[in-house]
């Protein structure tokens, strides 16, 4: 088995372990999408949940306490520009 | 069941795909399996193939914590769930598959003024709602489960838990096998190693499904997918509230039989049990960034291990014997999502999140009822895709991202 050791990587404080920080999304309503209420509906409970490369924010909880943007795999975890 | 002179399964496997069903199951595990049979012993409807992309209980069948249980905490969810554990005990005189099915009694631990509040409400709305659960105190619990350290290391302390005595487990791949061996004597079609590419559409109506070993057309279509409902419902534009989310469990070394119950904590976000192998079994909650990857969390297996000995501390003398992943269908109210999707011809039964095993002979049972009389079944009725557009959502603190 594979062992995973997600790093990520802080353009504040390095290189630190995954459980400093906690995951954040950026949402998106795809624009076929257009009535209001559909759109609410959408916004309230629908995930594209994406099986491929997403662009995400992470806020550094133990560390800086800022947001930052990677882009992660999620078939992978695999994190591309990651330097850690 | 002697288990030396246990029959092989009988997998009648089809010698080819044919170019139309009646009924399309996209998914080879339980949920899809169980639907499949139900469709055929009760219904009588045999024209059905299951469309598996691996084997047969490959995907979270075959990687959960074989929990059954029905101390949910809504009624619509403790009634779908108590008749769900009934139907598995009686699983094996209708299948005739020893499935190791065995009833231990589950215990919901409180760490907190908080969590004995929690627990109490949930012996007393499972009460009420016909599953079989009680209040119990410090000294009750010690008589259930002696190996529990009652000061939980002197930082989780245990107060009270709920007791749930008809909790119980069986084996996962045996539940399996002896649905798909039941459907497949009857006529179904299971086809391995064929994943679905596409949806097959006349207009708004799905009509059959493209495959790898071709198209086939379908009269209805049915996505029993776990992991990836998300990806396969894009497929004709569907949106649905669901994330994926990665669930690791662990089983350490074997040692004598002796650990009874099946113990939980919401507190410590971990539950252990020991299946008839005798290793121990412990699993913990979801991690929280979505993903779909099968590998291993280093950091899971360190926190897990340390809040399991908090409670178990015999655990310390173990070792992590092997390691799994599921990856999870959460939706937003952490409740299944079973029946029409709004796409005509296209139903789901997904949302099965960390909770998915329990409910496999109520789900199948249910799904096959829907598709056999076009109707939805009374028990599944709240479980509707469309709960969260009429703003009847479904939001269960008892199944809370664990088991």
């Amino acid at each position: 088995m594979t062992i995973r050791r997600l790093r990520i990587s802080c353009p504040h404080c390095g290189v630190r372990a995954v459980e400093e920080f906690v995951h954040g999304e950026i949402p998106t309503i795809p624009e076929g999408i257009v009535e209001p209420e559909a759109r609410d509906l959408d916004r309230a409970f629908m995930h594209t949940n994406a099986e491929g490369v997403v662009v995400e924010r992470w806020f550094h909880a133990f560390g800086c306490r800022r947001w930052l943007t990677l882009a992660r795999d999620t078939r992978t975890n695999d994190i591309p520009d990651n330097r850690g | 069941m002697n288990e030396a002179v246990e029959r092989l399964v009988d997998l009648r496997w089809p010698s080819q795909v044919k170019s139309a069903y009646d009924v399309v199951i996209i998914g080879g595990g339980g949920h899809g399996l169980a639907t499949a049979y139900y469709l055929a012993t009760r219904h009588g409807i045999t024209n059905v193939a299951v469309i598996e992309k691996g084997y047969i209980g490959s995907g979270n069948s075959g990687r959960n914590t074989t929990i059954i249980r029905a101390n949910y905490g809504i009624p619509e969810a403790v009634r779908f769930y108590q008749h769900s554990l009934e139907m598995y005990g009686r699983l094996e005189q209708e299948t005739g598959r020893d499935v190791m099915h065995a009833t231990k009694g589950l215990l919901w631990i409180a760490h907190s003024e908080a969590g004995v509040r929690q627990e109490r409400a949930r012996a007393e709305i499972n009460t009420a709602f016909g599953s079989k659960t009680e209040y119990v105190d410090p000294k009750t619990i010690q008589d259930i489960c002696p190996q529990l350290d009652m000061t939980g290391q002197g930082v989780w302390p245990i107060y009270g838990a709920s007791y749930h005595p008809s909790g119980a487990s069986a084996r996962h791949d045996r539940v399996v096998w002896a649905y798909a061996e039941g459907a497949m004597r009857l006529g179904v079609h299971v086809h391995q190693r064929t994943a679905v590419t596409g949806f097959l559409r006349d207009g708004d109506r799905v009509v059959g499904v493209e495959t790898t070993a071709g198209s086939i057309a379908a009269g209805v279509v049915v996505s029993a997918v776990g992991g990836h409902v998300t990806t396969l419902a894009s497929m004709v534009g569907l949106r649905l509230p669901i994330r994926t989310h990665q669930l690791q469990a662990f089983v350490t070394n074997r040692y004598a039989q002796a650990f009874g119950p099946i113990v939980a904590s919401s507190g410590l976000g971990v539950y252990a049990s020991q299946p008839a192998k005798g290793e121990m079994l412990i699993g913990a909650e979801i991690d929280r960034a979505p993903a779909y990857a099968y590998d291993a969390g280093h950091s899971f297996l360190r926190s897990c291990a340390f809040r399991s000995i908090a409670l178990l501390p015999f655990l310390r003398d173990l070792r992590v014997l092997r390691q799994w992943t599921g990856v999870c269908d959460m939706s937003a109210d952490y409740s299944p999502i079973m029946g029409f999707t709004g796409v005509p011809n296209l139903l789901v039964t997904t949302g099965w999140g960390t909770w998915g095993f329990k409910a496999i002979p109520a789900g199948g049972e249910q799904m096959a009822e829907l598709i056999a009389t076009g109707r939805t079944p009374a028990l599944i009725a709240p479980f509707a895709l469309d709960r969260f557009a009429n703003d009847r959502t479904m939001a269960d603190r008892g199944s809370a991202g664990t088991h």
